[in-house]
Formats: structure tokens, C-alpha cells, sequence
């Protein structure tokens, strides 16, 4: 069953276009030092110089700064950020969920409210707000990501959930004598894992736009180069320096896309349509 | 009743095939199919799925889907005039004109965000030149004549508000309203229960009478063919084996294929010994109530719908109870509390002599083994993940059975069913439905109990292999003395292997006794009016090929 | 006419308990902040006013407990008092009050623009299923789909206002100009494009695939061969019996993401200096003025409360089965 799948895959040109993409910025977040040894903070160059220039590929930004080392180093950011705030979310909503899905009744009941609550609030300000008062970090960023993404996969699981509990594989299951943990573990979850897994590559898509959002206006952690940082500060000087501005967007634009194709792929290639012999 | 002789034939096929998409089992639906159909007559096309007699329903009005199935040769000759070789707007202009075809789902045949009359309407609108106060009355008196009550309050209905027969009849009302020459009926009946069957079937024949209409009926079932058909034809993956006269096709098939179908039909073996072994129940259900709570509206008053209302029955070791009713009626819902899955409102569960129900979670869990259940659909029942030795296993394995004999065992009871050993290492996907029912009665099996229920184990399955995991039930409960609890909407089934038949309506029993006493002289209305409802009633099956059936894969 | 006011009523209603989760979720987020609620509130600016924070420690009881704190903070929102900005000499509910109207236009507009402009699209996609136009808008589509509003925004000025000079790069009206009645009404209008398309663009994409999608699968339904049965002509069965089974999901889409909608106005504020409630809260960031965002929390979640109740209702017009009232 595993070869099938990488075949269905492959075949997808989308997907294996996102694979390496996603693959190089890899790469260059985790070679970055080794290609651009100095700090992106430090001025290398003069100023405002344009893009294929022997100084700097990419031109540098008002203070001198190398703007393709602010890429590479900006990946490792983006791509940090967006992941654990993932594996965050996912991990919460899966338990949130899955017991949702499982148990019904008011529990159930009690977990809907509270995830249709924060479908309500506008994500994004909610980031915003606690990025702020908490001031920000790698930590309150992840955070504040995670707060706001979780809901969705919550609800997903949930109607996954939901939908096997009564498949009759599971009543059998259940009529066999098997405990509960064992009928989540072993007979609903690996059949709602696909969905899971499609969504999870979608939201770290999301997180990174988020989390470049954030660096734009100025939230992002002080320390870091993150490639919103470098749009936002490029912003005053569009006229005069379209570069400053154009490449970072652009590195999130391909990292981005990247990932939804990937997902895309995920999700053709776990739902191949299957002919389920029933009858005609 | 023959079709009339010496008559231009209304619809002639010549030499048809439609191919079928790369990667198929076969290279073409159908292959080669000729055959004809002349005004005021019926015939019905029969096979079991996979044979490609739904396929020539659509391929006769265009409606194959694109790209996958296509024409790739052959004509299609309606009052002489070649369907295939005209263009798409000629096509367009027969179809609902000169052609009308209903379908198998009436629950979703019918645009849900659109009221009745407009869909009626909608056929008038495309055809003809009629004004909307010609048309409104022609589309009330084509709800009247398929015999719905209060026709102006149809029309202005969404289709959510009407049940499944009720949809059926619009569909044939939408299908007549231009007073076609020929009906193609796709399976109509298939997905309503017993009784409205019969209703669109006297309905179909009715109009089919007063028409002169050419009906093409498609169906899988010989008792539908038995009562309305004038001529049969037999298909069998992809080719039409046999076709002829109703009675000679039916009464004396010359065609091996056509002699092992009508040989597995239920209900024609010979009848069943009386159940002798009494002795003590093994299980006993004495007033049990279940009732659901209807989707409340904010504030409102929460109305409940009865699904079970004081039900008492009785399994004695060894017998095989059937519980017989027609969907809603509450047997799946009984089944599945006597198997646990399901917490009555009310009532006994006495399993030799313990209260189920008084239970708790700890308390119930070792008298799971002594019932266990076979399910419906063999698609959903095994988790397509594991390997079918690893499902089996998992039962005795949950009772604390050591895994590695609990796997030898499970290759044990694979040879018991019948299939090979080495399916244990294979997935589901790997078998088909029959297959799969087999897995799911060695899954019940492997932790021995004494009773098994199984709910409605044989009607996702073609009839050839419905008789075989019948068989294969019967064979079992004997070997193992298992008591059964068979439910099913099918009273030929029922007939077929059944002890003791209870009889369900509304959510209670209506009729409890000997299955041939309730099956042959049953003394409640219902029952009697359930048993008039068969299709094909008055057709003595041939016993003479209850031998024929060779062993076909399942 | 009387069932859509039982559930407008019925969804206000819920509303006010949504509402008040927000006020409770302010609330904690106060309290979970480092350093002293009362700093908090009182904003970078107002942190160096001794007598500032002492005035607010007093109103909102600081030294009181946290229950009674929550109700005094209640008892504050329900009276329309959201604070008082420091930074700005003003109560924070006027600064929200004069911002809105201009997020309102934004926001609703590039609602309208991604809906209408996404299932137009959606439906040329699937109605040319594997064709060029197809092709082109779901490669455009995923484009959109993967670019950082803020970015289009910019790269958007670059190409209309500092390029082509078409279009004017920010603002909502041109300044000085004395311009009024129609004139006015046009001009605003030329501001709007670049803002309302930045916006409407990444949920056009959205839309427009979830329209292709649901298209795409609809047409598969058995009901639409029973249309084709009748002999109905292909675009009509589009027209009269695909389209509106499929807009089912996009509305509710379109419902849910109403929050994303009106959280991504922040960005587009911020870049084309729209004076709505997102310019205002990236200044507030800058300046640290904590009460203004809450207000800001506060008064978005009622517009993606107006929203949803919206897009309710569209569905309701579409989907005759859904009982209102």
C-alpha cells in the first residue's frame, strides 16, 4: 500500500514542484550559516544597493544588510515557527477532537461551543493582541499561532470521529470486547489519519503566513530576521527600492505554495477513486 | 401475456458495445447486445451487478458518463431512426419526449433546493410550447394520476418532505408527463421497502396498460421479473445470455447461467424441519423500550420517535429466530441492544438466566462473547487497515487469548467458512462482498458464542452469493448448536432459514410464531398484506436446479 | 418576514454570549500579561503617569479579587466604556467609533468582491474543466492563495501607483481636495480599488476553488442526470440545478472565514493607510496602547458576529430545507 501511494504521488507534478521547493528552503535554512557566515544584522554592503550586484545577489536593504542572507536566515525562522506551532496544534486538537468525536453527548456538546467560539473571533487580531501584551517572542509567536489553529483541526477530527464511531468495523470492535483506548488507537485513528496529515501540511502553510504577518508590523521577535520583518521595514522606501521589498515576499510566496501543493498531493494521493464494487 | 407478434419493433438495439475505461476487469460494459422491444409490452432486463443492464438504460438515452463509458459500436434504432449517429440537440429533443427513464435513488434523484411542480414543469417547459396555466394543470394532473393525494400541495413542495415512494412516483410522473413512447425503469424498486414495491410496480403496470407504453424494466430481482414481465432478458457480465417469453424464461430456462440464478433464489429448497430442541432460553427480552429523541428546536417541545415499544422475545440454543419488518421498523435498533451496542429506556435482557441491562460496564464485558453480530454492509464492516487474520484475531486476543494461537485459530476458522489460509495475511480490499461476509462470520465466531445475531447479512450481495453465505449460516448453527437471531427485510430469506419468525411494525412485534405457520397462514393483517407484497408470489420456482448451482466465485 | 426576526433574534442572542466570552478571553489576557494589570491598561504611554495608574487601579479595583475585578470589567464593557487611551486623550470606544465606518466599507466590499468575483471564476473553472481557462484560473488561484496579503498589497502599489500611476497609493480620499456629493463618491472609490482588491484577492482564491470543487462534484449528482433526462440543454442544468446546490458550501465558507476577512484588514490598513480599525491597531502596537487593541478585539468580533448572521441568511435564501424560526 505505501508504494501506491508515493506512485499516486508522484504523479501529481504539483506536488512534486512543492516537494522541491519546500526541499531547497530547507536546505537553506539549515545551510545558512555555512552560506552567509555573518550575521544578517550586520551591514556588508552599502545601502540601498540594487540586486545583481557582485556585493550582494540580492541587493541589501536601508542599513546595508545582505538581503539574500536575511532569506536564508529568515527560513529557519519561518519554517521553525511554522512547524512547532503546528505540532501544537495539531496535537490539541486532536485530543480535543477525537474526545469530542467519541464520547457525543455534552461533553461533545461543551467542546463544539467552545471551538465555534473561537471560529468567531477574529483570528488574526486575537494573535495580535497576545503577541503584543505578552511581548514578543519565538515562544508567545508559536504560541499565540497555536491558539488560533487548533480549531479547525479540532473540528475535523471530531467529524472524523464522529463518522467512524459508527462504522461498523468499530461496532465490531466494540462488540468484541476491545477497550477504548484500544478502538481509538487502533481502529479509529489510522483510518482519520490521511485527513489529519492533508490538514497539518495546510496549516503550517498558514502558520508561516501568520507568523511573516506578524514580523510585517512589527511583532516579530527582536532577534530575529524573519523575511516580514524585512518587507515591513522596506515598506517606507518602495519607491525608491522595489528589491528590499520584493524577494523575502516572494521566498514566502514559494514556501507557501510549496506546502499547499504538497498537501494538495497528500490528499489525491489518499483519496484515489476507488471502485468499491457496489452494486449497479 | 406476449407481447403482440407481427409488429414494427419500437426500440431495436443492433450489435451494442460500450467500452469501458483502461483498467477495468473487462474491456466493455456490454458487448455485442442485440435485442428488441415492441409497444405495449414489458421487458424486463435481469442480472446481478456488474452485468452491464443498467449501462444499455443509459446508453439508449445518452446519458452515459462521459468520458468514462462510451458507445463503440453498434445502433440504437428508435422508430427506425439510429439514436447513436444523432447529434446532441436530436438526442436532447427525445429525451423526456419521446423517452422517459427513472432511477434507482429516489431519495437523490431529485433537485433538493427546487419545489416539485417546477421540476415536473421543467420537462414541459423543454418540450413543448405550452403556457404556465396550460402547464400547471397538466403537472396536477400528473401528480394525480401516479396517485399522490392533495396534488396542489406536492407541487408547492421541496422534495425533503416527501418519502422515497412518494419521490418515485414524481419521478414517473416527470418521466410520463409527455406520454413517451418507451419507459426505461433503472431499478425503481430496489431501494424501497416490500409494500411500496409493490405499489410502483402495480403502478408501472397500471399505466403501461392504459398507454400501450413499451416498458424496458431493469432489475436483479426474478420476483419482480415473475410479476410484471412479458419478456426476459438474462444478462451476464456484459452479454445478454438468454431472452425470450416470461413463462418459458422463467419455467424452463434453457441457459445454464440463467437455471443456476433462479436455482439460488430463497424459498425454494425443500421446507424446513419443525424446531424440536426447547429446553431452557438461552435469551429472553422482555418488554424492552427504546425511544430517540427528534433534532429540538430551540424551546420547543422534544418529540421522541419509538423505535422500540414493548418487545419480548425468546432464543432457545440451536434456534434460528428471524425478525422480519421493513426499514424504521426497529429491528436493527433491537439487534443492537441484544449485542450491547445499544442502552434500552426499558425492559429484561435475560441471558440464561442474568439481567444484561443490570450490568455494569465490568460486569457485562465477559458475556460479550456469548452474542456477537454479523453485519450488513461487508464494505464497512472490516477496518480496512488490518490484515483479515489480524481482525479475527482481535476478539479472543481482547479476552486475553495468547496472539499467536489466537492467529492460528483465526486460519482455523478461515478454513471453516471456506476461504484459504493465507487470506489471513491479505487486506480487505483484496475480496469481494460475499468474501467479505465470510471474514465477518469467522470474525463472530472466533470468541465462540453462543448466539449469534445477524442483521441483514445477505442484502448488499448479489443472489448467487446470497444463497452460498446463507448456506454456509445454516451449515455452521448446526455444526456449532449456535442459536441465531436473523434479521431481515426479505420474508423469502426468512423463509428460507429461519425457525421462528417475529413480525415488525412500528417499533413492535405484531406476529411471534413457527416461521411456516406465520409465513404460510399468519393471522395479523400486517403480515398477511407484508406477504401479498411479494413480488412474484404466485411463481412456483422450478425446484428442478437445486442441484444446478455449481459452485460460482463469490 | 416574522421567521427571519425570531432568528435574527435568536442569533443576537447567542451573540451576547459570544460576546461576552470575548470580554472574559480580554480579561485573562490582561491578567496572564506580565507585569500589573493596571500597567497593562495603561499603555507604554501612560505607564509613566503615576497618577494615571493609580486613577485606573482605583476603577477597576485592582486590589479587589479577581472575580469582582471580572464583573466591575463586565460592568465597564456593557456600559460602552472600552478604556481610555493615554496615548491619545481619548475614551477608547469615540477612536473605535470614528475608525469603523471606514473598516466597514473595506471589509464588506472585499466580502462581496471575493464572494461574487470567486464563484464567477469558480464556475468558468469547472464549466472548462482541463481547459486553458481552467487551467489559468487555478494557477492563479494558488498563487493568490499562497501570497502574504500585506505583500500583494505592496507589490500591487508598486505596479498601479508608482509604476502605471493609475491609482493612487493611499488614503481614503484625496486630501485637500474639497471634493463632494459624486465627485467625492468616485473619488473614494479610486482608493478603495487597490484596498478591496488586496483584500478580496486571497478569498477570491479561496472561493473560486471551493466553487470548482463543489461544481465539479454536484454535476456528478444523480439529480442533475435526471435534469439531463428531461433532455434539458447542458448550461441550463448548470444554471438552474448545479449552481445553486453548490453554493451551499461556499456561503458557509464564507461564513466561517468571515473572522480571517476581517483580521486581514489589519494588514491592508496598515499598508495603504486606510483610516479604519486596523491602521489604528498597528498604531496602537507601536505605541503599546493596550486598551485600544482590546477595543479594537472587541469591536471586530461584533462585525464577524454581523458577518456571520449575513452569510445565515444567505444560505436560507438558497437552501429552502433550512428552518428559520
Amino acid at each position: 500500500m505505501p508504494t501506491d501511494f508515493i506512485r499516486a504521488f508522484q504523479r501529481n507534478r504539483g506536488a512534486v514542484f512543492g516537494v522541491v521547493v519546500l526541499g531547497l528552503m530547507l536546505l537553506l535554512a539549515i545551510f545558512a550559516d555555512l552560506l552567509f557566515p555573518t550575521s544578517p544584522w550586520d551591514m556588508t554592503a552599502a545601502p540601498f544597493t540594487p540586486p545583481f550586484d557582485a556585493s550582494a545577489w540580492l541587493g541589501t536593504d536601508t542599513l546595508g544588510r545582505d538581503i539574500a542572507s536575511g532569506i536564508a536566515h529568515g527560513a529557519r525562522v519561518s519554517l521553525l515557527v511554522g512547524v512547532v506551532a503546528t505540532a501544537v496544534a495539531v496535537t490539541v486538537g486532536v485530543l480535543l477532537g477525537a474526545i469530542a468525536g467519541y464520547h457525543g453527548g455534552r461533553i461533545d456538546s461543551a467542546i463544539v461551543h467552545f471551538t465555534e467560539l473561537f471560529q468567531t473571533i477574529p483570528n488574526f487580531v486575537l494573535v495580535v493582541v497576545t503577541v503584543a501584551i505578552f511581548t514578543p517572542s519565538l515562544f508567545s509567536i508559536v504560541g499565540a499561532i497555536a491558539l488560533v489553529s487548533w480549531p479547525p483541526l479540532a473540528r475535523l477530527v471530531r467529524g472524523e470521529f464522529l463518522s467512524l464511531r459508527e462504522r461498523e468495523f468499530v461496532q465490531a470492535a466494540i462488540t468484541s470486547g476491545q477497550s477504548t483506548t484500544t478502538i481509538i488507537l487502533r481502529q479509529i485513528l489510522p483510518n482519520s489519519l490521511s485527513p489529519i496529515i492533508v490538514s497539518a501540511s495546510l496549516m503550517v502553510a498558514t502558520s508561516i503566513l501568520l507568523e511573516s504577518s506578524l514580523s510585517f508590523l512589527g511583532l516579530g521577535d527582536p532577534n530575529a530576521m524573519t523575511w516580514g520583518f524585512m518587507i515591513g521595514s522596506a515598506r517606507t522606501v518602495l519607491r525608491q527600492a522595489w528589491w528590499m521589498s520584493f524577494f523575502p515576499g516572494v521566498a514566502i510566496l514559494l514556501t507557501v505554495l510549496a506546502l499547499n501543493l504538497i498537501g494538495e498531493g497528500l490528499n489525491d494521493a489518499f483519496n484515489p477513486r476507488l471502485r468499491r464494487g457496489r452494486r449497479t | 401475456m406476449t407481447g403482440a407478434t407481427a409488429m414494427e419493433p419500437l426500440l431495436e438495439v443492433r450489435r451494442l458495445t460500450v467500452a469501458l475505461p483502461e483498467g477495468s476487469d473487462r474491456p466493455f460494459a456490454v458487448e455485442r447486445i442485440s435485442f428488441a422491444i415492441t409497444a405495449n409490452e414489458i421487458l424486463c432486463v435481469v442480472g446481478e451487478s456488474g452485468s452491464g443492464k443498467s449501462v444499455i438504460g443509459h446508453a439508449i438515452m445518452g446519458l452515459l458518463p462521459k468520458p468514462d463509458l462510451r458507445i463503440a459500436a453498434g445502433a440504437i434504432l428508435l422508430r427506425q431512426q439510429n439514436v447513436v449517429a444523432m447529434s446532441e440537440a436530436k438526442q436532447r429533443a427525445l429525451r423526456g419526449h419521446r423517452v422517459g427513464m427513472i432511477f434507482q435513488e429516489p431519495m437523490t434523484a431529485l433537485n433538493p433546493l427546487m419545489r416539485i411542480g417546477a421540476q415536473i414543469e421543467e420537462v414541459l417547459e423543454i418540450h413543448t410550447d405550452m403556457d404556465r396555466a396550460q402547464r400547471r394543470k397538466l403537472v396536477l394532473e400528473m401528480i394525480r394520476s401516479v396517485g399522490l393525494p392533495n396534488p396542489e400541495e406536492i407541487r408547492r413542495s421541496y422534495p425533503f418532505r416527501l418519502s422515497g415512494g412518494q419521490r418515485q412516483r414524481v419521478m414517473i410522473a416527470m418521466a410520463l408527463a409527455l406520454k413517451p413512447d418507451l419507459l426505461i425503469a433503472d431499478e425503481p424498486t430496489t431501494a424501497l421497502d416490500v409494500m411500496t414495491q409493490k405499489q410502483i410496480l402495480d403502478l408501472i403496470k397500471t399505466i403501461q396498460r392504459e398507454r400501450h407504453m413499451a416498458v424496458m424494466f431493469i432489475t436483479h430481482d426474478f420476483g419482480v421479473v415473475a410479476e410484471i414481465a412479458d419478456r426476459v432478458a438474462v444478462m451476464r457480465e456484459g452479454h445478454i445470455v438468454e431472452i425470450g417469453g416470461a413463462d418459458d424464461i422463467l419455467n424452463q430456462p434453457q441457459h445454464p447461467y440463467t437455471r443456476q440464478l433462479i436455482a439460488s433464489l430463497p424459498g425454494h429448497g425443500a421446507p424446513r424441519p419443525p424446531f424440536l430442541g426447547q429446553g431452557e432460553p438461552l435469551l429472553v427480552a422482555e418488554n424492552i423500550r427504546k425511544s430517540f429523541p427528534l433534532a429540538s428546536r430551540f424551546m420547543g417541545k422534544v418529540r421522541r420517535l419509538v423505535v422500540a415499544d414493548d418487545i419480548n422475545l425468546t432464543i432457545h440454543p440451536g434456534e434460528t429466530v428471524g425478525l422480519v419488518g421493513s426499514s424504521g421498523s426497529g429491528k436493527s435498533t433491537l439487534a443492537r441492544t441484544v449485542v450491547g451496542l445499544l442502552k434500552p429506556d426499558g425492559g429484561r435482557l435475560l441471558f440464561k438466566g442474568t439481567d444484561l441491562l443490570r450490568l455494569n460496564r465490568r460486569a457485562f464485558k465477559p458475556f460479550r462473547r456469548d452474542v456477537q453480530m454479523v453485519f450488513q454492509d461487508p464494505y464497512a464492516s472490516l477496518n480496512p487497515r488490518h490484515r483479515v487474520g489480524d481482525i479475527i484475531a482481535q476478539g479472543p486476543i481482547a479476552f486475553g487469548e495468547n496472539p499467536a494461537t489466537a492467529l492460528a485459530h483465526a486460519k482455523e476458522l478461515l478454513e471453516l467458512v471456506g476461504l484459504p489460509a493465507v487470506a489471513a495475511s491479505r487486506y480487505p480490499h483484496e475480496f469481494s462482498g460475499g468474501q467479505r461476509q465470510r471474514i465477518s462470520i469467522a470474525r463472530a465466531l472466533a470468541v465462540k458464542p453462543a448466539l449469534l445475531i445477524a442483521d441483514e447479512p445477505v442484502s448488499a450481495l448479489d443472489a448467487s452469493v446470497q444463497s452460498q453465505v446463507l448456506r454456509l449460516l445454516d451449515d455452521i448453527r448446526h455444526r456449532l448448536n449456535l442459536a441465531m437471531l436473523f434479521i431481515t427485510h426479505d420474508l423469502r430469506i426468512a423463509a428460507e432459514i429461519c425457525d421462528t419468525v417475529g413480525v415488525m411494525q412500528h417499533g413492535r412485534i405484531v406476529e411471534y410464531g413457527p416461521a411456516d405457520k406465520v409465513l404460510s397462514q399468519p393471522s395479523e393483517p400486517y403480515t398477511r398484506s407484508l406477504l401479498e407484497a411479494l413480488p412474484g408470489r404466485n411463481w412456483r420456482i422450478p425446484r428442478e436446479f437445486a442441484t444446478a448451482d455449481a459452485a460460482v466465485n463469490p | 418576514m416574522r421567521g427571519y426576526m425570531i432568528f435574527v433574534g435568536h442569533r443576537l442572542f447567542k451573540a451576547v454570549f459570544v460576546l461576552a466570552a470575548v470580554v472574559v478571553l480580554n480579561f485573562m489576557l490582561i491578567h496572564a500579561a506580565p507585569g500589573d494589570p493596571a500597567t497593562v491598561m495603561a499603555g507604554e504611554a501612560g505607564a509613566a503617569d503615576p497618577l494615571f495608574i493609580a486613577q485606573l487601579r482605583h476603577q477597576f479595583g485592582i486590589d479587589q479579587s479577581l472575580p469582582r475585578q471580572l464583573l466591575i470589567y463586565l460592568g465597564h464593557i456593557s456600559h460602552g466604556d472600552l478604556g481610555f487611551s493615554y496615548r491619545q486623550q481619548r475614551p477608547v470606544w469615540d477612536l473605535l467609533a470614528a475608525r469603523l465606518p471606514a473598516t466597514i466599507l473595506l471589509t464588506f466590499s472585499a466580502f462581496l468582491l471575493a464572494l461574487l468575483g470567486g464563484v464567477l471564476f469558480g464556475t468558468l473553472a469547472a464549466i472548462n474543466v482541463g481547459r486553458l481557462t481552467d487551467t489559468a484560473v487555478t494557477v492563479l488561484a494558488l498563487l493568490s492563495y499562497a501570497t502574504p496579503i500585506f505583500w500583494i498589497g505592496l507589490m500591487l502599489v508598486l505596479l498601479f501607483s508608482v509604476d502605471l500611476g493609475w491609482l493612487p497609493a493611499f488614503g481614503y480620499e484625496s486630501v485637500g481636495s474639497g471634493f463632494s456629493g459624486l465627485t467625492r463618491v468616485a473619488d473614494i472609490g479610486r482608493h478603495m480599488i487597490l484596498p478591496v482588491t488586496t483584500l478580496g484577492l486571497f478569498y477570491m482564491a479561496v472561493y473560486a476553488r471551493l466553487t470548482r470543487a463543489s461544481i465539479l462534484e454536484v454535476i456528478t449528482l444523480d439529480f442533475v442526470k435526471t435534469a439531463r433526462a428531461k433532455g434539458q440543454k447542458e448550461w441550463k442544468i448548470v444554471w438552474r440545478h448545479v449552481l445553486r446546490n453548490a453554493l451551499l458550501p461556499v456561503i458557509t465558507m464564507a461564513g466561517i472565514q468571515a473572522g480571517q476577512l476581517v483580521g486581514g484588514s489589519i494588514l491592508v490598513e496598515t499598508v495603504f493607510a486606510w483610516p479604519g480599525l486596523g491602521r489604528m491597531t498597528f498604531d496602537a502596537v507601536l505605541q503599546r496602547d493596550y486598551q485600544v487593541l482590546l477595543g479594537v478585539f472587541f469591536v471586530t468580533s461584533v462585525l464577524v458576529i454581523g458577518f456571520n448572521i449575513l452569510t445565515d441568511i444567505l444560505y436560507s435564501i438558497v437552501d429552502p430545507r433550512v428552518d428559520i424560526g
